[in-house]
């Protein structure tokens, strides 16, 4: 009998796409989902070293942090490197509401000229670079999942979805590449 | 597809991110305990479920996660306007005037008899 439990990746192994869009499962990262008033972001955008945007659709990124808007009071923080961001936050000493969301989600990293067709198969914004620039963000739907894009580059998209979504996640995407492709 | 205009999110998305959530303006009594059954059935259940312009509550619960209101016409499901929770009523009068909508079940299907 095994002493240890052994934590798994989601998507641990996995690798997909197709020459025009290529499907890589991000490494593991610490997330936080965080809510907090106006008044709170001056000191929440100190305390975690990224500043909060205040914009629909925009994220701010410092390093490997990145902060997304989601709504007007709501952000995710990402931190690539898997930083405690729970402490950043509690340290801000401002009100506020973090939620450590860092096994909730996984992330798929969507690359190349196809990204866009890739993504755009199962969700429905318009994610040209006139209206989705890079840096750009936003929570909304891929196929009967929910998820959160990043555009990181203009052929690049972080794509954050639930852990117990990513396998139906992953497949959608697969197959959105293959399309891409042709 | 149909397109919402989210007044948090200032542009408009696909239905599909949004979710209906009833009727919009309807205050709670503030003397809920003291209303007769008959005052609580009309405040809690009795909708007037109108054929053109309704007022109703929309969530954009798949982007910005934001309740807000919309007014919106239930024969051609056309969008005449949408604000901010908490916002009065807008006065519909004063809007900008939409094309005439052909898509209603009147127009493709004849009137049912
Ligand atoms: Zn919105």
């Amino acid at each position: 009998m095994a002493d240890q439990a052994i934590r798994k990746a989601p998507l641990a192994g996995l690798r997909g796409g197709s020459h025009a869009a290529i499907l890589t499962p991000a490494a593991p990262a610490s997330r936080i989902s965080l809510r907090a008033g106006k008044d709170a972001v001056p000191a929440l955008s100190a305390a975690l070293g990224v500043t909060l945007p205040l914009r629909p659709k925009t994220s701010a990124s410092s390093g490997k942090r990145h902060a997304l808007w989601l709504g007007p009071d709501e952000w995710l923080v990402i931190d690539e490197d898997g930083a405690d961001l729970m402490a950043a936050a509690a340290s801000s000493g401002a009100l506020h509401s973090a939620v450590d969301v860092s096994h909730r989600n996984t992330a798929i990293i969507v690359s190349g000229p196809g990204a866009e067709v890739a993504i755009n198969s199962g969700c429905p914004q318009d994610l040209s670079l006139g209206l989705f620039p890079v840096g750009a963000c936003s929570r909304t739907v891929f196929g009967k999942a929910e998820i959160v894009l990043l555009r990181t580059a203009e052929d690049t998209f972080r794509l954050e979805c639930w852990r117990s979504f990513s396998p139906f996640v992953f497949g959608l995407l697969s197959e959105g590449a293959e399309d891409a492709a042709h | 597809m149909l397109l919402i205009y989210c007044p948090y999110c200032e542009e408009e998305r696909s239905e599909l991110e949004f979710r209906n959530a009833g009727d919009a303006h309807i205050a709670r009594p503030t003397n809920i305990a003291d209303i007769s059954d008959e005052e609580f059935e009309a405040y809690f259940f009795l909708r007037d479920n109108p054929k053109g312009v309704i007022f109703e509550r929309w969530r954009h619960i798949h982007g910005c996660s934001r309740f807000f209101n919309a007014a919106r016409d239930t024969v051609s499901d056309r969008f005449l306007t949408t604000y901010k929770a908490g916002e009065p009523k807008p006065d519909l009068d004063a809007q900008p005037k939409t094309a005439a909508t052909v898509e209603t079940y009147e127009a493709l299907e004849g009137a049912a008899q």
